[in-house]
């Protein structure tokens, strides 16, 4: 199997590497004691330091260091013991000091990997360069008034964690996948709350276009995609765009680029020339950060299970697929809400298949039309074992299951509630559905006679009718072995 | 004019042979006369009347209560504005106070005025100000003379006694170059001994609080005062502040002095040879031991000072962009040109040339050649210390080339004006503590000062070796 995009003259291979910031969870600043909390009103939480008022100075906040190596370590990266805070010192009106307080020459991770998995079982490592802190900048806000640009600074200060990945990354899809997985890992570990929508985690996109077996072409960057959509709106766009130019005979330039949410088309924001000299140098107002071996091992010690190590235990204990123990894991909700289901009672565990099915398929779509998801489901998933626990059981059927998890969404109820009040329970009395069978083959002679002249087909008729008069309750394997048995002795 | 100290004043204080409100209508009325100096960028009577009411409302026991101190405009206060010298701060009104402000406040002591400067501490003749020149009072008459810089205010306000002692900032010998300049005592501490906070900062890994003082008691006193450990400055020291009046020592015997020989430097006029001379022969006679050393590289002190301090400022000042406080200019159409116009109209020339120095050696493909390399030559220049300290308890040499110049004398090239520096810098490249005291004056009755330098955080072995040479000479 090759990735390759077919050109007009030859194919052609994307060369794709990401640079992913993740807004680091805490409830304050990387320099400052100011709140972190996403939405408050414009310029609430500014402190003097955050201003950069004269003579204010950053002050390092020690959890967002764990933080940060937290990641690494989830990241199955390399922690540096010492790293320097440098200054990258540009103008802009949401950028108070006139530089930004970031990691250049040495980062407090190193060199890590991530593996993504594919539907086909098969699976692929990205490997990552490096991860660095570094303080956001504020917002300027251009549509408050026409002629003026307001500037907003909650968010001036706030840590972020820069993710570089190598150029591994061949087609949008693993762009998708790795992005996935990357957000999976920061969410498990509790580093960062993987919002999208908020901005908390955005990527550049490297991307450049060669043919098979050449080397890497020139790249163009793409600025501040904040949706797994856009990223792969913006890879294709910007590869086809590459690919018609070489195609053509022209020469890529080294721009940097802005997507259009909008169009879905890239264009240069500023060329190699216009490229900002930052002046990168160590900040004299901050120390080298150095970290112990043993400091290191704490945080290690604390971190919880990531998706990978999730996914093979739910394999092993649960003989899961590869394809379903992934997407159980892919969410730490969604891992946290199985585990619990399937321990809710005992039993459970010999029908983790079952679990699986109605958590993905019937609960994810019925949060889906509500605009909801797990963590906010009016379904606990104790109540939603029981409802596996009844269908295991044969007291209800699969198809009345269904009718009951609609019920429990809207009403709050327990399954054993709704069952008991409707009565739903499944009918398996041999007895009683013989009677009803008696009855539908009295009712309907002529159908008898025709199936009994081989019209086998009849068989679902003479269920359907059953199953009317028993209101869907009769146990459906008792209802048909009965029913054949019956149908049989009268020929 | 006998002036009195603040160990006499504090003295007098207690016995009630004086109150508050006397010695400071005392002080309040030499300020005023002394208008022409040109000391203070911000004073007002009103204020100092409102700090003498205040303190004779409380009844708590302060260290320092009711001193009148002068503070460098460079010091962010609540009660007066903050200006550094320039016009891009003009009407600035911070809403906090610096570390070391506040910790003089809380002794009790009264803020006379906020004091001149070079804009932004560049400078070594306090005439960069945006407030105009400073004059030395020591200046004779149709003569006038440089107070010396950056902090040239407070250190003419000790020598015109319009304070019984002030604040200032060292970056490359600020205090201790004025403090000679004025015939004062001035004391920069070990890099990180007072914190930073609140301080508009110049070149951060340089830049240290200090006082200046009538004598070396005082500034014993005041010291104590301002030093400690503050946790909202990273690079601020966690070390103990030893009582170093209670444990001043004018007894040396024993001792062993540094006499680095870097230190002539042709074209040294004979009367600064003359009394770092006087001096070592001084401590002779004290028991000292006499050792000649070598400090190799303090020739490249000044060009590795001046690549690093404007590197730092260039990025310092970046803050000043007309966005959030201070002055914008009226004339623009862009953001771009907001920032061009608002920092040409809003910075000095000196100011303007040490951004532009710092942003090119910070630049791609100068970084290696310059800032870079300054850095690793910075790092010699401190193992030679390290080295000297092996074989010494403290160095004396001169403080500053020449005495006090006459103002503009050297206002039109830079390159003589930051020699001026050349005796200073190379102790602040190190973060080492160093003191000037006045000693000896030149032909024209001129005072020049002696520079002593200890290890870091040995501030209490540089006092006894001034408060020793001090008496000495009185």
């Amino acid at each position: 199997m090759n990735n390759f995009i077919k050109g007009e003259k030859h194919d052609w291979e994307m060369v794709i590497g990401l640079e992913i910031h993740a807004q680091v969870k805490s409830n304050s600043k990387l320099f400052s004691s100011s709140s972190t909390k996403f939405g408050s009103s414009p310029n609430s939480q500014v402190s003097l330091v955050d201003a950069a008022m004269p003579g204010m100075l950053p002050v390092i906040n020690k959890y967002c260091v764990e933080q940060a190596v937290k990641t690494g370590v989830g990241l199955n990266a390399k922690i540096n013991n010492y790293s320097v805070f440098d200054r990258k010192n540009y103008f802009y009106a949401d950028l108070p000091q006139g530089y930004q307080i970031s990691q250049y020459k040495y980062p407090i991770v190193g060199e890590g990997k991530v593996t993504i998995d594919f539907k086909d079982g098969t699976s692929k490592d990205i490997r990552i360069v490096r991860l660095h802190l570094e303080q956001d900048a504020g917002k300027s806000l251009h549509d408050q008034n026409p002629s003026k640009t307001y500037v907003d600074l909650n968010r001036s200060g706030v840590a972020l964690m820069e993710i570089v990945s190598e150029p591994d990354i061949r087609t949008p899809d693993e762009a998708g996948m790795y992005i996935s997985k990357i957000r999976s890992i920061l969410m498990y570990l509790d580093t960062c709350d993987g919002n999208m929508q908020e901005g908390s985690l955005r990527a550049d996109v490297n991307i450049s276009v060669r043919k098979p077996g050449d080397d890497y072409g020139t790249r163009c960057e793409i600025k501040n995609l904040n949706s797994i959509k856009f990223i792969k709106q913006a890879i294709n766009y910007e590869a086809k765009r590459q690919i018609e130019i070489l195609e053509s005979g022209g020469t890529i330039e080294q721009n940097t680029m802005l997507f259009n949410t909008s169009t879905g088309k890239t264009r240069p924001m500023r060329n190699k020339e216009e490229a900002h000299d930052y002046r990168y140098f160590p900040d004299p107002d901050l120390l080298p950060l150095e970290i112990s071996q043993e400091e290191i091992g704490k945080i290690k010690s604390s971190i919880p299970e990531l998706p990978d190590e999730l996914k093979n235990k739910f394999i092993e204990i649960y003989k899961l697929s590869n394809y379903d123990a992934s997407v159980l894991t892919a969410e730490k909700q969604t891992s946290d809400y199985f585990n619990e289901s399937i321990n809710s009672d005992p039993e459970l565990k010999n029908h983790a298949k079952i679990v699986v099915n109605w958590i993905t398929s019937e609960l994810f779509s019925l949060l889906n039309k509500n605009n909801l998801d797990l963590n906010n489901s009016p379904v606990s998933p104790e109540n939603l074992g029981q409802l596996i626990k009844l269908i295991s059981t044969n007291e209800i059927s699969g198809k009345i299951a269904k009718d009951v998890l609609e019920d429990m969404f809207s009403s709050g109820k327990t399954a054993k509630q709704i069952v008991d009040e409707k009565g739903l329970q499944q009918v398996t009395d041999q007895g009683e559905i013989a009677k009803v069978i008696d009855e539908v083959i009295a009712e309907n002679p002529k159908m008898v006679e025709q199936y009994l002249a081989g019209k086998d087909k009849l068989l679902g008729f003479f269920v359907g009718q059953a199953m009317k008069l028993t209101k869907g309750k009769a146990n459906p394997k008792m209802l048909n072995d009965i029913l054949k048995q019956k149908l049989n002795k009268k020929n | 004019m006998s002036k009195s100290s603040l160990k006499q004043t504090l003295k007098d204080l207690d016995t009630k042979k004086i109150s508050i409100r006397e010695l400071n209508q005392d002080y309040l009325k030499r300020i005023k006369e002394n208008k022409n100096l040109n000391v203070f960028i911000h004073f007002s009577e009103e204020n100092v009347l409102k700090q003498i009411d205040n303190l004779e409302n409380d009844n708590s026991a302060k260290k320092l209560k009711g001193i009148p101190i002068a503070i460098k405009d460079l010091f962010c206060t609540k009660s007066m504005p903050t200006t550094a010298a320039s016009k891009i701060l003009e009407n600035f009104n911070p809403t906090y106070e610096s570390f070391v402000t506040q910790k003089l406040l809380d002794e009790g002591s009264i803020f006379v005025g906020k004091t001149n400067l070079d804009e932004f501490a560049m400078g070594s003749a306090t005439n960069t100000s945006f407030f105009g020149n400073t004059i030395n009072p020591l200046s004779k008459e149709n003569e006038p003379l440089a107070p010396g810089g950056s902090s040239g205010g407070s250190a003419a306000a000790v020598a015109a006694d319009l304070c019984l002692g002030a604040t200032g900032t060292d970056t490359g010998g600020s205090i201790r170059q004025p403090a000679s300049f004025c015939g004062v005592v001035g004391i920069k501490p070990t890099y990180g001994l007072c914190s930073r906070w609140g301080i508009a900062a110049f070149a951060s890994s340089l830049d240290q609080a200090g006082i200046f003082s009538h004598n070396v008691e005082d500034a014993s006193i005041l010291l104590q005062s301002i030093a400690g450990f503050d946790q909202r400055d990273s690079t601020s020291a966690k070390v103990d502040i030893p009582n170093y009046f209670e444990n001043l020592d004018d007894d040396l015997n024993g001792k062993t002095v540094g006499i680095p020989k870097e230190y002539s430097i042709d074209g040294t006029p004979m009367e600064i040879s003359q009394i770092w001379e006087d001096a070592i022969k001084v401590l002779e006679k004290k028991g000292v031991k006499i050792k000649n050393i070598s400090l190799p590289h303090t020739k490249y002190a000044l060009p590795t000072y001046y690549i690093i301090a404007p590197a730092e400022a260039s990025s310092n000042l970046a803050r000043y962009d007309g966005v959030k406080y201070g002055f914008r200019s009226d004339e623009i159409d862009s953001l771009d040109e907001m920032y061009e116009n608002t920092r040409a109209q809003g910075f000095g020339r000196e100011v303007k040339r040490r951004i532009l120095i710092g942003t090119y050696v910070l630049s791609a493909g100068y970084y290696d050649a310059y800032y870079l390399k300054a850095q690793k030559v910075r790092k010699l220049i401190a193992d030679d210390f390290n080295r000297a300290f092996n074989e010494c308890d403290f160095i004396v040499t001169p403080t500053a080339p020449s005495a006090a110049f006459p103002l503009n004398e050297k206002q039109n090239d830079p390159i003589k004006m930051y020699l001026n520096d050349v005796f200073t810098v190379p102790a602040s490249l190190a973060g080492l503590p160093g003191i000037s005291i006045p000693f000896g004056k030149d032909k024209n009755n001129l005072p020049l000062g002696i520079q002593i330098l200890g290890k870091h955080f040995d501030e209490q072995q540089v006092f006894n070796a001034a408060v020793s040479l001090e008496r000495s000479y009185e």
